[in-house]
C-alpha cells in the first residue's frame, strides 16, 4: 500500500480565534476512496482544503510521498462561470496550464462526455439542472487528468435521485483512472456506499475519532443499498458518528 | 403580437399626448412665446434645420469623446484598485470627492483655465469629471464581487494574477461595468450642457447653447427644438448601450431572463 497523501499533526485556528482542527492525522493510500465524516463545523472541509494547498495549516505538515500527484478539487456549489459554456468551464483547467486549445478542446469534451453531459457542451450553465451543474463541474475536475480527486460536499443540494446517479458515475470514474479520492460528506449513508474507509470526525477542533473499514464490491449499483453488508456498514459509520458526537466540547 | 405592441404602444401614446398639446395650445390661446404648440416647433426645427445639426454634432462629439476618455480611465483606475488595497485607500476619496462636488460649481475654474476660446474642450473636461465616477465605483464593485469559490478553483491550478483578471474578474464584473455605462452614458451629456451653460457665450456651439441663444431671443420654438435634439442624444446613448449590454450578457446573465412569461 503506497501512501499518496498524508497529513500528520495538522492543526487549525483561524484569524478570529476559531480552533478549527487540532492534531489531525490521516493517511491516504493510493486509489483509496476516504470519506471524511463528522458534524457539521468540525473542521473537514479545512483538512480538504489544506489538503488542496487553498488554505495553509497553523501547525503540521502535508506531504506528498511521491510527489504531488495531479490534484481536482470539487467544490460544494459547482461553482461555473455563467458566462462560459459548459465545454469552455470545462476547459478552464487546461487553459490555466497553457494546453494548446486545440488539444485542450478535445480533452475537454472526452470529460463532459465520460461525465454524462454529451449533447450539452454549448449550454450555458443557467440552462442546467442542479445535477447537470454538478456533473460539470466534475468534468472540470477530470479534465486535467488528476490521480488525486478531493471532494467537498459536493452533492448536498441535490436530489436523492440525483445524488445516487452520481454517486455511481463517481465511482465509475474514480475506478476507470485509477484515482484516489478524498470525500468530505455528512451523509452516512453516501459515505457508506463510496468509500473503501469512513474516517470520523469529532466536533470542533476535529480530529479522526475512528475509522471504519469497508469492503464493497468494486462494480456495485442500487442494489448493493439493499444488502445487509450495506446496512452494516451504514450502522457502523452511524454509531461512530454518534460516537464522535458525544466527545465534542 | 406582443413584440409589435411593445413599440407601437409608446408611438401612440406619442402621438396622443402631441395632439393633445396642439389642442390645449389653440384652444386656449397660449402665445407662442410661453408655449408653442407642435405644429410651431416643426418649422422653427426645419428653419434652423443646419445650424441645428451643426450643434448637435458638436454636443454629439464632446459626449462621445468624454464618455470613452471616462471609461478607459474609469476601468483602468478600478483595474489598479482591484490590484491593490493600498492604492484604493490612498486614491478612492479623491475620487468620492470628484463626485460629490457639484458640477456646476467647479465648471468656472475650468472654463477659466481652458480659456473661453475653447468651450468644447472645457465641456470635454466637464463631462469626463461626472461620467468617470459611475464606470470607476461599478467596475471596482464588479471587479471584486468574484465568486469565492471559482478565485479558488483558479488558485488550485497556479493562475497567475493576469489570468485571473483577464479570465474570472473582468467577465464577472461585465454586468456592473455596462451598468456603470448606462449611468455614465447620460451623465456626459449632462457634462456637456453645463458647460456651455455656465460659459454663456464665447465659442460654444453645441445643442445647449442653441438653447441658451434662443431663451435669451424668446424664440422658445427653436428652444423646443434644440431640446428636443438633446433628448435625442440622451435617448441613442441610452439605447445605443442598452444594446451593446443584450449582446454582451444575453446568452448568459440571469438580467435578461424574462421570467414574467
Amino acid at each position: 500500500m503506497t501512501i499518496l497523501l498524508s497529513l500528520s499533526g495538522i492543526s487549525k485556528t483561524f484569524d478570529n480565534g476559531v480552533e478549527a482542527i487540532a492534531r489531525l492525522d490521516l493517511d491516504v493510500a493510493e486509489r483509496e476512496f476516504v470519506s471524511l465524516v463528522g458534524p457539521s463545523g468540525c473542521g473537514k472541509s479545512t483538512a480538504l482544503r489544506i489538503a488542496a494547498g487553498l488554505a495553509r495549516p497553523s501547525a503540521g505538515t502535508v506531504s506528498f510521498p511521491n510527489g504531488r500527484p495531479e490534484t481536482g478539487f470539487v467544490f460544494q456549489e459547482p461553482a461555473l462561470m455563467p458566462w462560459r459554456t459548459a465545454l469552455a468551464n470545462v476547459r478552464l483547467p487546461l487553459e490555466l496550464r497553457g494546453i494548446a486549445r486545440k488539444d485542450a478542446e478535445a480533452r475537454s469534451r472526452t470529460a463532459l462526455e465520460r461525465a454524462g453531459l454529451k449533447g450539452f457542451e454549448d449550454a450555458y450553465p443557467r440552462e442546467l439542472s442542479g445535477g447537470m451543474k454538478m456533473r460539470t463541474s466534475i468534468a472540470r475536475a477530470m479534465a486535467a487528468g488528476p490521480k488525486l480527486l478531493l471532494m467537498d460536499e459536493p452533492f448536498a443540494a441535490l436530489d436523492e435521485l440525483s445524488r445516487q446517479a452520481l454517486n455511481d458515475d463517481l465511482l465509475t470514474l474514480a475506478r476507470e483512472d485509477q484515482m484516489t479520492v478524498l470525500f468530505v460528506t455528512h451523509s452516512v449513508f453516501e459515505s457508506t456506499y463510496l468509500s473503501s474507509r469512513v474516517v470520523v470526525m469529532t466536533p470542533r477542533p476535529g480530529r479522526v475519532t475512528a475509522e471504519i473499514r469497508l469492503s464493497p464490491p468494486p462494480l456495485r449499483d442500487v442494489s448493493y443499498r439493499l444488502t445487509q453488508e450495506f446496512a452494516d456498514g451504514a450502522r457502523r459509520v452511524s454509531q461512530a458518528l454518534r460516537g464522535a458526537m458525544g466527545k465534542g466540547a | 403580437m406582443r413584440a409589435a405592441l411593445k413599440y407601437l404602444l409608446p408611438v401612440l401614446l406619442g402621438i396622443a399626448v402631441l395632439a393633445l398639446w396642439e389642442f390645449l395650445v389653440r384652444r386656449y390661446d397660449v402665445p407662442v412665446f410661453v408655449l408653442p404648440g407642435p405644429s410651431a416647433i416643426w418649422p422653427a426645427f426645419t428653419a434652423n434645420f443646419s445650424s441645428l445639426m451643426d450643434s448637435l454634432w458638436t454636443t454629439l462629439q464632446v459626449t462621445w469623446i468624454a464618455f470613452a476618455i471616462a471609461l478607459v480611465a474609469g476601468l483602468a483606475l478600478a483595474i489598479v484598485f482591484a490590484q491593490s488595497r493600498t492604492a484604493e485607500m490612498a486614491l478612492f476619496p479623491y475620487a468620492v470627492i470628484l463626485q460629490v462636488t457639484p458640477i456646476i460649481a467647479v465648471a468656472p475654474l475650468i472654463l477659466i483655465w481652458v480659456g473661453y476660446e475653447h468651450v468644447e474642450r472645457a465641456a470635454i473636461i466637464i463631462a469626463l469629471i461626472v461620467a468617470f465616477f459611475p464606470i470607476l465605483s461599478n467596475a471596482t464593485l464588479g471587479l471584486r464581487s468574484v465568486d469565492p469559490g471559482l478565485l479558488d478553483l483558479f488558485r488550485l491550478y497556479g493562475a497567475s494574477r493576469w489570468q485571473i483578471l483577464w479570465r474570472l474578474q473582468l467577465p464577472g464584473a461585465l454586468p456592473y461595468i455596462l451598468a456603470g455605462m448606462k449611468i455614465s452614458g447620460g451623465l456626459a451629456l449632462i457634462g456637456a450642457v453645463v458647460a456651455e451653460f455656465v460659459a454663456g457665450s464665447g465659442t460654444a456651439t453645441g445643442l445647449a447653447w442653441r438653447v441658451t441663444e434662443a431663451a435669451n431671443r424668446l424664440e422658445i420654438s427653436k428652444m423646443f427644438a434644440a431640446l428636443g435634439l438633446l433628448s435625442f442624444v440622451g435617448i441613442v446613448n441610452f439605447y445605443a448601450l442598452s444594446f451593446l449590454e443584450w449582446l454582451m450578457l444575453h446568452r448568459w446573465h440571469e438580467s435578461t431572463f424574462d421570467r414574467r412569461e
